[in-house]
C-alpha cells in the first residue's frame, strides 16, 4: 500500500470507531458547551465587553477541547489494547501519525463547527461576512494544534502523569499558533481582509508546515521509545 | 576532570573580572543609574541562554537521533537544565530591572514575554525527562522534543514581537534602543565571555554527573 493509503487507512478507522461508539465526540460537543456556559458565567452577561474578547474565547474554547480530543489520540489505542498491532503494522510508521492526525482533524473541525454556531446562538455575533476567512483561520490554527498535539499525545501516551504532562508540555508551544489565530480572527469578525494580517497568516502556515515536517520525521523515534 | 576544573576556575576568574569591571570601574549611566549595571547580568544570561543554550539542545537532539550515542542525549539534558537556569536568570534580573526604570516588576513586553515562554517550553522538556522511567525511551522522547522546542524558538520570537509591537503604539515601557558607549560596552563583552565559560562549566560537569548516573543505573 502507498503512504496515503495507508494513512487513510487509520484515519478511517478512527472515524468509524468514533462513528460507532461516539465516545468522544459527544463528550467533547458536551465538553464545548459547558465551556460557553463557564464564559459566559465568569465575565458576566455584558455583551460589548464579550465582543472585545470574542476571537480570545473561541479560541480558548478549541484549544480547551481540542487538548481533550488530542490527549485521547493514542490512549484509545491502549484502552482497546489495539497499540502492539497498529505499532507492528508494516511499512513507514510515519503513515500512522498522518492518518492520526487526520483522524483528529475531522474530530476537531468537527466539534469546533459546533463551537462556532454556539457562539453565534449564544453572543448574537453575525459571521456570515467573514466565514470564508474564518474557516481558512480556523483551520489553520487546528492544523498546527493538532500537528504537535499527535505528536506530544503519542510521547506522553507511554510516561507517568500523562494528563497532566500533554497540556503542560503543549500550551507553550502553542503560543505563537495561540497569537496569530486570534489576531487573525480578530480581523477576520471584524471584516478587514485577510491581507491586513497576511504575516500572522504567513506565520501561521509556517508553524503549520515545520510542525507537520517534524512530526513525520520523528514520528518513527517517538514510536520505537 | 582536570578539563572541566580548568573551565571552572577560568569562568571564576572571567566573571572576577567581569563584575569587578561592570560594577566598579565602569562609568554610572547618566538617566538609569547604578541600575544600569544589572544589564552585565541580564544581557549575558539572556544570550547565553537564546544563542547558546536552544542551538546546542537542537544540534545535540539531531545528533543523538542519528548517531545514537548516549552522549549526545546527556549534552542535550545538560544543557536544557544549564539553560534554564539561565534563562530564569534572565527573568528574575529583568524584573529587578524593571521595578525601579518602569516602575513595575512585570510588563508583557516583547523580550520578557518570549524569554518566559521558552523558559516554560524548557521546564516542559525536563518534567517530560523526569516523568520517563526507562532511559531510552526519555533519551529519545526527549530528543524528538529538544528539536520541536529549539523549531519553535523563532516562531515564539517573531509572534510576541508582533503581538506587542504591531497593534500598540511603543510605550514608555519599551527598552529604549540605548546607544551604548565603549566604557558599556567592554565589560558587557567580557561578562558575555564568562558567563559562556560558565556555561560551559555548568554543561559540563552535569554531563560528567549524568554519565556517572547512567553507569550507577546500568
Amino acid at each position: 500500500m502507498t503512504f496515503a493509503r495507508r494513512a487513510w487507512a487509520v484515519a478511517w478507522k478512527d472515524v468509524l470507531v468514533e462513528r460507532r461508539s461516539k465516545e468522544t465526540v459527544n463528550a467533547l460537543l458536551f465538553f464545548a458547551l459547558l465551556l460557553l456556559f463557564v464564559f459566559q458565567f465568569a465575565l458576566g452577561p455584558d455583551r460589548e465587553r464579550l465582543g472585545q474578547v470574542l476571537p480570545g474565547l473561541l479560541w480558548l474554547g478549541f484549544i480547551l477541547s481540542g487538548l481533550l480530543a488530542l490527549g485521547r489520540t493514542f490512549l484509545v489505542e491502549r484502552e482497546n489494547d489495539c497499540w502492539e498491532a497498529l505499532v507492528s503494522t508494516p511499512g513507514d510508521k510515519s503513515a500512522i501519525y498522518v492518518g492520526k492526525l487526520l483522524g483528529n482533524l475531522l474530530l476537531i473541525f468537527s466539534v469546533e463547527a459546533l463551537v462556532l454556531l454556539l457562539f453565534v446562538v449564544f453572543f448574537d455575533v453575525d459571521i456570515t461576512h467573514a466565514l470564508p476567512a474564518l474557516t481558512l483561520v480556523i483551520a489553520l490554527g487546528t492544523l498546527g494544534l493538532s500537528a504537535v498535539g499527535t505528536l506530544f499525545a503519542a510521547m506522553t501516551a507511554g510516561v507517568r502523569a500523562r494528563e497532566l504532562l500533554f497540556p503542560v508540555l503543549l500550551l507553550p508551544v502553542q503560543v505563537p499558533v495561540l497569537l496569530g489565530a486570534v489576531k487573525a480572527t480578530e480581523a477576520a469578525l471584524a471584516g478587514e481582509p485577510l491581507s491586513a494580517v497576511a504575516q500572522w497568516i504567513k506565520l501561521l502556515v509556517s508553524a503549520d508546515v515545520v510542525y507537520v515536517v517534524i512530526g513525520i520525521l520523528t514520528f518513527d523515534f517517538v514510536l520505537e521509545g | 576532570m582536570t578539563a572541566t576544573r580548568a573551565l571552572g576556575w577560568l569562568s571564576l576568574a572571567a566573571l572576577a573580572i567581569g563584575i569587578g569591571w561592570g560594577l566598579g570601574l565602569a562609568p554610572r549611566e547618566e538617566t538609569q543609574g547604578n541600575v544600569q549595571r544589572i544589564m552585565y547580568v541580564h544581557v549575558p544570561s539572556a544570550i547565553v541562554a537564546e544563542y547558546i543554550a536552544c542551538p546546542l539542545i537542537f544540534f545535540a537532539s539531531v545528533g543523538y537521533l542519528w548517531k545514537r550515542r548516549a552522549e549526545a542525549d546527556r549534552l542535550a539534558h545538560a544543557s536544557a537544565e544549564a539553560g534554564v537556569v539561565f534563562m530564569a536568570l534572565t527573568i528574575i534580573t529583568g524584573s529587578i530591572w524593571g521595578k525601579p526604570t518602569w516602575g513595575t516588576w512585570w510588563t508583557w513586553d516583547a523580550r520578557i514575554t518570549s524569554v518566559s515562554i521558552l523558559l516554560l517550553m524548557f521546564i516542559g522538556y525536563l518534567l517530560l525527562r523526569a516523568a520517563t522511567d526507562e532511559p531510552e525511551r526519555a533519551a529519545n522522547y526527549a530528543a524528538v522534543l529538544g528539536i520541536v522546542l529549539a523549531l519553535n524558538v523563532p516562531l515564539v520570537h517573531f509572534s510576541v514581537y508582533w503581538w506587542r509591537t504591531l497593534h500598540q503604539p511603543p510605550s514608555m515601557l519599551k527598552p529604549g534602543p540605548m546607544t551604548l558607549s565603549p566604557e558599556i560596552v567592554r565589560p558587557l563583552l567580557i561578562n558575555i565571555l564568562a558567563y559562556a565559560i560558565l556555561f560551559a562549566y555548568f554543561v559540563a560537569k552535569r554531563v560528567r554527573i549524568l554519565k556517572t548516573e547512567a553507569e550507577a543505573m546500568a
